[in-house]
């Protein structure tokens, strides 16, 4: 027989109307391949997304880097006024942490969460005091016409300041704000320098979403002179705290040493600090949980997936059973009207591929939806590749070839006699 | 002379059903030339829907040779006899047979699909058939929506439309009244005049009078011919 495009159209026009015929069946036969390709779909948007955010916090966090931060004690003394609440990393922390030899670099910074205004117009940030090599190691980068701290700045503790994207595009929409000044709590910083903008995913599990876009660098120096080391935070009261540090950011140049290294770090500093006033954060461990999660996506969706298309492609075996004895007649017909056996065999897995087929249609726009729902409401980052939902459709056509040969093929055998006397 | 087109050589048809085989063909000889008339006549079950299915290559005898124009049936496979039931053979049931979801139009374009041809020349030659059985304007409606009268002219318009040498029809008019049963008859007979080979099932013998040559079974065996 001749294979021509007008002839496939029309096995597929006939399937899909003796399909429309039974309406309600056709659909609850679907519902297993679209479940099957929605979990699909989903399970790769997931663990794409996930590892797509690890990579994303790694390039900001650096591959290399070791980040120390300063956290509050769950003891810390909050109820009593006049307390003052001290804790965290301190400058003798640095010097032993800097002695470490796999380490090739530390830099600190004190920080603030402030109110930043230009003119009349404020938005909250974040004041980091930092050292000029703090771009470097962050792999930051400043716009052009602008600079990151210098020494300079450093050592004369000059009211200088570079900001984040952020900053500038709610602060200065359509203005350079090269030279303009910017006010912190009655101070005037003069702007030097605007940091290219980061994307900003949410953290997952122990990497605290803070959105440095919203940052302000100034010289740490002058950063301490402005600021002092007490925090005032007003709760229901005067909240008191002292921190020397807030963060020590440490690169190590071997990346088979930075597991050890910071296992030393964490020594160290357990060592002298009583209190569990510290964190050590591995930005690289992100790429691990990442597999993780991926991991359990894959195998729970993964199952269900599996599951849902095997038992959709049973479904589908089971109504194109039904079918084949229904319409044992009209095969005899077919077959006495110069019908081949291979005629038969490609009108029913036509109809059991039309079946599974727009099942995996129904199930690729559910698994396109359903990840956007988990970003929402999981705040997690999700993916969807076009190879995925290629992918998981290329499965569904192959659930209904393969679950519709076995009807198509009996189908086929049948006597021609046998199935025209049929009733 | 003319050529012959089919040669049934003692053809018999034994059906098992378990342990009982049942005879319903014994000993058949019969030829029939290129162009002829042929009614069969006889009770019912006396094997005569049987016989046509043989002559149709739908059926294979148990027993004896048949040859259709001069080729051997029986060494044929599946597949060359549905070749030869799609381009040589055309089929009008004792029950219609038509496909209930399918219009008017793709019923009696069916065979020509088994050949590969194009769906805007079948529908070409169903529609042209469709007037030849006076039924142009109901091409859309399904065969319920029919009488019999015109699921019958429908089924024959279907087994013209491949252009076949063979026409095989088993009581075309047997779910007619007779007025209807003419106009169907003359049709066929018509198709007969030009050239194709008619075979007709009958209980009446006015229509089987309207042949040359018919012939009767009894019991599977042709007991009769004039
Ligand atoms: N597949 C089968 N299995 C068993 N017996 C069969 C089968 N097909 C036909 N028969 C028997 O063969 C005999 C002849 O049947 P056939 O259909 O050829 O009769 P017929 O002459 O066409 O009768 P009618 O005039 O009623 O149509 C019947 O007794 C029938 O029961
Ligand atoms: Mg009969």
């Amino acid at each position: 027989m001749k294979i021509n495009i007008s002839h496939i159209l029309r096995i597929i026009r006939f399937g899909g109307k003796n399909l429309w015929l039974h309406k309600l069946r056709s659909f609850l036969t679907m519902l297993g391949i679209v479940f099957g390709v929605a979990s699909v779909i989903a399970m790769l948007a997931i663990g794409e997304g996930a590892s797509f955010e690890a990579r994303e916090k790694i390039k900001e966090l650096g591959s290399n880097n070791i980040i120390i931060r300063s956290v509050k004690p769950p003891d810390a003394n909050t109820a009593q006024r006049a307390m003052l609440n001290v804790y965290g990393l301190t400058s003798s922390d640095f010097r032993k942490i800097e002695s470490i030899p796999s380490i090739a670099n530390i830099v600190s910074t004190w920080e603030a969460q402030e109110e930043i205004w230009y003119l009349n117009k404020s938005t909250p940030g974040r004041i980091v005091g930092a050292t000029p090599d703090y771009a470097e190691t962050t792999n930051m980068r400043v716009e052009k016409g602008g600079r990151f701290l210098n020494e300079v700045d450093m050592d004369r503790s000059k009211s200088v300041v570079v900001v984040g994207s952020s900053i500038k595009n709610t602060l200065f929409a359509g203005v350079n704000p090269i030279g303009k000044d910017i006010k912190v709590k009655s101070n005037y910083f003069t702007v030097i320098g605007v940091v290219e903008a980061k994307i900003f995913s949410k953290g997952t599990e122990s990497f605290a979403a803070e959105d440095i876009n919203f940052d302000v660098y100034l010289p740490l120096s002058t950063a301490r002179g402005f600021f002092g080391e007490i925090i005032l935070i007003r709760n229901n009261f005067w909240d008191r705290t002292w921190v020397e540090f807030h963060r020590f950011i440490v690169r190590v140049e071997d990346s088979n040493k930075i597991v050890t290294t910071s296992a030393l770090i964490n020594k160290i500093l357990e060592s002298t600090h009583k209190k569990p006033d510290f964190e050590i954060l591995v930005p690289l461990e992100l790429l691990k949980q990442a597999e993780h999660t991926k991991k359990i996506f894959s195998i729970v969706l993964g199952s269900i997936a599996a599951i849902s298309l095997i038992v959709g492609g049973i479904g589908i075996m089971n109504i194109m059973l039904a079918t084949v004895t229904e319409r044992t007649r009209e095969i005899g017909i077919r077959r006495a009207l110069g019908a081949k056996r291979r005629d038969i065999i490609y009108q029913f897995v036509t109809e059991a591929v039309i079946l599974s087929a727009s099942g995996g249609f129904v199930g690729v726009i559910l698994g396109v939806i359903i990840p956007k729902i988990v970003s929402k409401f999981a705040g997690m980052a999700t993916i969807v590749t076009l190879w995925s939902v290629l992918l998981a459709f290329f499965i569904s056509v192959a659930v209904g070839l393969t679950f519709g040969i076995y009807p198509a093929r009996k189908a086929a055998l049948l006597d021609p006699i046998e199935a025209l006397r049929y009733e | 002379m003319k050529k012959e087109i089919i040669n049934l050589n003692n053809i018999g048809k034994v059906y098992s059903l378990g342990q009982v085989e049942v005879s319903v063909l014994k000993g058949i000889n019969l030829s029939i030339t290129t162009g002829e008339h042929l009614s069969i006549m006889g009770p019912s079950g006396s094997g005569k829907t049987t016989m046509l299915n043989i002559l149709g290559c739908l059926d294979k005898p148990t027993e004896g040779e048949y040859l259709m124009e001069e080729k051997k049936i029986s060494t044929l496979s599946d597949e060359e006899l549905s070749e030869i039931r799609s381009r040589k053979i055309g089929f009008v049931f004792q029950t219609f047979n038509l496909i209930p979801q399918l219009t008017v139009l793709e019923n009696i374009g069916i065979p020509l699909f088994y050949q590969g041809i194009d769906e805007s020349v079948i529908q070409d030659k169903a529609l042209e058939l469709a007037k030849l059985v006076g039924l142009a304007a109901r091409i859309k409606h399904r065969p319920s929506e029919l009488s019999g009268g015109e699921r019958q002219r429908v089924a024959i318009a279907r087994a013209l439309i491949n252009q076949p040498i063979l026409i095989l029809a088993d009581e075309p008019t047997g779910n007619l009244d007779s007025e209807t049963g003419k106009e169907i008859m003359s049709l066929l007979i018509h198709l007969n005049e030009e050239g194709k080979t008619l075979v007709v099932i009958t209980h009446d013998p006015k229509i089987a009078d309207q042949s040359k040559r018919i012939i009767r079974i009894l019991d599977g065996k042709i007991i009769d011919e004039n």
